[in-house]
């Protein structure tokens, strides 16, 4: 199940806000599974900026490779040291210890254009259904 | 090449797959198991105790008769004459040009009676190559994948589980050795062969003997392993996949494969295209390499030298018992010895690498007590 308090795209990355103007990203649980066994991740650095579903670093696992795409834009304040050293903490943990960017939301609005965990479950079940 | 899963074969352990929740992938026209849980979780599994593959893809091709041995003799590397009853031997098919048809093991039970176990990918051209040159020998050919199956079960405690099913002496079987045996009541071949790097057992089994045999290894809580883990076994042991790291196009000499050809026999398919290979400097030369950052080299990358693109990778792979990336590609030679400072262009971004002797790793010959 997919957290509430989440907000997700459709390339199968979350954000959860936090008080303070700040949020959490990360990939979804069907992402880590599609993916299988995470084994290096390539993230931004603090002070770095995100733009709304762009591009901002790749996820690979022992049998693929993803790009990773920002579900809301602002400015990286803290990188998941854990996952740099875990990696397999995406696999266990995607919605707790496997998140990878802490950002300063530039503009809250931005999250209407993502799906609610309602909404992501049922794109989820349709692409399990081929 | 498209292929709609309509097409693809399934082996007797298909429907023991997906009640484990195995997750399938098209594989050489077969529909195969990836992973029942993770790669890591099962490549861990066959290095520290045991696991379970179910390998039934692979093509099994009986061939007897008193013409066997001479028909094996034409058409393979190897010095079948030297292999007494109960022994098995890696082996290629080279075209007449030196180029590699496949690389299968052959396994003789009787003096004329043997089964070549080839690359799924291959079986058909094998039987088609097999077929022509039988012409002049008339052994006695017989495709026997679809009646048989095969389970690997591999890693340092197979042995110690299997020996309690067998009625072989399983213990004293020296590695590249096969027997005719009784596993859990099963009549089947059991030869100490495999393609993790470990120790292990093949097993061949006639149907419905494979699915039987799986359950009861099941029971004894064995894990299986799906073909991802076998493929980063594979790669750690520094064997090559057919189809992958060598095709038709490559002699056995850039394959690093020239121990397996044996070209003081007197006559086989491709000898005098492979002498000739032999004394002439190659091309290319099939080279491990170790990357020195994050990242992993996957097939089909370019890897340079001195920022300059002399050749490509043909298999890599995260290592998870080294926690290294690693893998295979052919160089030029001046730039193949071990040592050797190498890049690899991970989709634009240039990864140092190293080359390195094969294999990547290698087991301890003696388990800890």
């Amino acid at each position: 199940m997919n957290p509430p308090d989440c907000r997700y795209s459709r390339e199968h990355e979350w954000v959860r806000l936090e008080p303070g103007g700040t949020a959490q990203v990360g990939i979804t649980d069907f992402a880590q599974q599609e993916l299988g066994d995470v084994v290096f991740l390539t993230l931004p650095q603090a002070g770095e900026t995100l733009a709304q579903f762009h591009k901002f670093g790749e996820i690979e696992s022992v049998k693929a490779v993803s790009d990773l795409y920002a579900p809301i834009s602002g400015e990286v304040v803290e990188v998941n040291s854990g996952v740099a050293e875990h990696p397999e903490l995406v696999n266990q943990e995607p919605y707790v210890r496997g998140w990878l960017l802490r950002i300063r939301v530039t503009d809250k609005n931005e999250l209407d254009n993502l799906l609610s965990a309602n909404d992501y479950e049922a794109l989820v079940a349709l692409k399990g259904q081929h | 090449m498209a292929q709609t899963d309509g097409d693809l074969r399934r082996t007797p352990l298909y429907e023991a797959h997906k009640a484990l929740g195995a997750r399938m992938m098209p594989f050489a026209g077969w529909e195969m198991p990836v992973q029942y849980t993770s790669i890591i979780a099962e490549h861990r599994a066959v290095r520290s105790r045991a696991g379970l593959f179910d390998v039934s893809h692979l093509g099994r091709i009986r061939i007897e008769g008193p013409q066997a041995e001479p028909l094996l003799q034409r058409v393979l590397t190897v010095d079948v004459s030297r292999m007494a009853p109960g022994k098995a031997r890696y082996s290629m098919l080279c075209r007449e040009d030196g180029g590699i048809l496949d690389d299968p093991v052959l396994y003789r039970l009787e003096a004329d009676r043997f089964i070549l176990v080839c690359n799924a990918i291959s079986t058909r051209k094998v039987l088609d190559w097999l077929g022509t040159w039988n012409k002049s020998y008339g052994a006695t050919l017989t495709d026997v994948t679809q009646e048989t199956g095969a389970l690997a079960f591999q890693g340092p405690r197979a042995a110690g589980h299997l020996a309690v099913l067998c009625t072989s002496t399983l213990n004293e079987m020296p590695p590249f050795t096969c027997v005719p045996a009784r596993v859990a009541g099963l009549q089947g071949l059991v030869a100490r062969t495999g393609y993790t790097g470990e120790d292990g057992f093949e097993i061949y089994l006639h149907v419905p003997g494979p699915l039987a045999l799986w359950q009861v290894l099941m029971q004894h809580g064995m894990v299986p392993c799906g073909l991802g883990a076998r493929d980063t076994l594979r790669l750690e042991a520094g064997f090559l996949l057919y189809g992958q790291d060598m095709d038709e196009t490559v002699n056995p000499f850039e394959a690093g494969l020239e121990r397996f050809v044996h070209l003081e026999k007197r006559e086989f398919v491709g000898r005098e295209a492979l002498l000739v290979a032999r004394d002439r400097p190659p091309e290319r030369r099939m080279v491990g390499l170790v990357l020195v950052g994050p990242g992993v080299a996957r097939s089909g990358y370019p890897i340079l030298h001195q920022g300059w693109p002399v050749g490509r990778v043909t298999s890599g792979t995260y290592a998870p018992t080294l926690d290294v990336s690693i893998a295979l590609g052919y160089v030029p030679p001046a730039v193949s010895s071990p040592g050797t400072r190498l890049e690899i262009d991970i989709r634009g971004r240039t990864a140092e690498a190293e080359v390195v002797s094969r294999p990547f790793y290698r087991r301890e010959k003696f388990l800890p007590p």
